[in-house]
């Protein structure tokens, strides 16, 4: 077979080349992503931290959170924000579906990042919540100045790699009709039948997202590590 | 709120004619790509920890391509590539069954690389000094503790390969998922046939990871 990287100049029919088209496409996926990251990070943060008070309403709630949200399929969990909610909230008939996927992918990434919260902050000793109580601090203080500083440096290893699933997970907004890089890529391969460079081409763009992404993590690892924990001591 | 389901049209004959079909191909494509998985994640990960750099480079490129690609666009490519390269069209269920086994022996095969390191390395010497060959020491010695050591997060992993068959939906299997939305469509009921199935997905994942946990508390070994 023969290479064929012109396709990308070719135009679209709309205007634009498929080239445009693509980036395009590529700045879907990392709205959708990064969007989606907000919201996981600040809902899974809380049910985390809920899952460590010692109120059993609190645990409950972030526990039945975790396992609904775990134990659906992502792509199942999009079809009940884009079919489901909205005939039953007429209120939500309106909202845009990329909202819809947004909140879709964040709540079940809330899940996995509730999870790691949670894990994060049972690795401190139980001694600093006992001092920090001790000291006079309330409750929340305790979480706002002793263990959430701590516990947050420790969980950002497994965050990158959620944050570069998240990524990965956008993908499933094909499903419903939002144009990121997997509905390109299957749209452009339908249109050109030049498949193999559209795919090469969209599989390189999700590699320097990911790629990125780990980056910058490593970054303001590197910047908030503590020092004398592993990895860290400078 | 509105609430107006009508969940009557799902009787047995509809279940048995729309779910269970799909409902059985995606136990297949679980079961199938977890035992293909587990087999090839195996030898890549023994790959990766023999020291010999022509056997660990490859398979690290492999393992690595293929955990930082998204699995629609893995199904995507495979769904491409496979008739290109037999010369003629595959089946769309055929070709998610050879993707997941690819695709998941990437997964498997990081779990299994710990589960070898966890086996303390004087066993393996131990091994050797009562006159074990590598591959006996390996198949006698080190795997089976690696397994038992492995088996939760092996089911665990798993359990994720079962919601991820929904992806299959990319290339227009027919598998549990897309079972309901025809019915829900011939029945013009998407709204119920779409809550039903995440009851059902639910359902099975939740008791599985539960049982997970069981099996978890049963078989740690205390050292």
């Amino acid at each position: 077979m023969t290479w064929d990287w012109q396709v990308f100049l070719q135009d679209t029919g709309g205007g634009q080349t498929y080239l445009n088209w693509m980036l395009s496409a590529w700045g879907w996926t990392l709205s959708v992503a990064v969007c989606a990251l907000v919201v996981a990070l600040s809902v899974g943060s809380l049910m985390g931290i809920l899952r460590t008070t010692p109120n059993k309403w609190f645990v409950a709630l972030g526990n039945c959170w975790t396992e609904l949200f775990r134990n659906i399929p992502l792509l199942v969990q999009l079809f009940l924000w884009y079919h489901v909610i909205p005939s039953m909230f007429l209120v939500l008939r309106g909202v845009p579906s990329f909202v819809l996927v947004v909140l879709a992918l964040g709540f079940f990434t809330s899940a996995r990042i509730a999870e790691q919260v949670k894990a994060g902050i049972q690795t401190l000793p139980k001694g600093q919540t006992y001092a920090g109580l001790a000291m006079g601090l309330t409750l929340p203080q305790t979480y706002r100045y002793v263990i959430l500083p701590m516990a947050f440096r420790i969980v950002i290893p497994p965050l990158t790699s959620e944050s570069m699933n998240i990524i990965k997970n956008s993908s499933v907004a094909f499903a419903v009709s939002i144009t990121e890089l997997t509905m390109f890529a299957m749209q452009a391969q339908e249109e050109t039948s030049r498949g193999i460079e559209i795919y090469l081409a969209v599989t390189a763009l999700y590699f320097v997202s990911a790629f990125s992404v780990n980056r910058l993590a490593l970054f303001i690892e590197n910047r908030v590590q503590v020092p004398g924990m592993i990895g860290g001591g400078k | 709120m509105n609430l107006n389901l009508d969940f009557s049209f799902l009787n047995w004959g509809v279940v048995s004619s729309f779910v269970a079909k799909g409902l059985i191909f995606s136990v297949q494509l679980t079961v199938i790509a977890m035992i293909g998985g587990i087999a090839l994640g195996t030898v890549l990960a023994l790959m990766r920890l023999s020291g010999k750099k022509w056997l660990v480079a490859p398979a690290a490129f492999y393992v690595n391509t293929l955990r930082s690609i998204p699995l629609v666009m893995v199904i995507l490519w495979f769904f491409l590539l496979i008739p290109l390269l037999i010369g003629r069209p595959m089946g769309a269920e055929l070709s998610a069954i050879i993707t997941f086994t690819v695709f998941e022996a990437a997964y498997y095969s990081e779990i299994m690389r710990a589960g070898i390191q966890s086996v303390p390395k004087g066993q393996v010497y131990a091994g050797y000094a009562v006159g074990m060959t590598y591959p006996q020491c390996m198949q006698l010695v080190v795997l089976p503790q690696a397994f038992r050591n492995m088996l939760p997060v092996l089911l665990t992993q798993t359990i994720i390969l079962f919601q991820d068959t929904s992806l299959v939906y990319a290339i227009g299997a027919y598998d549990l998922l897309k079972g309901f939305e025809v019915a829900g469509k011939n029945f013009n009921r998407p709204v119920e046939t779409y809550l039903v199935a995440a009851v059902v997905y639910f359902v099975i994942c939740f008791s599985l990871s539960m049982l997970v946990r069981r099996l978890q508390k049963k078989i740690a070994i205390i050292r």
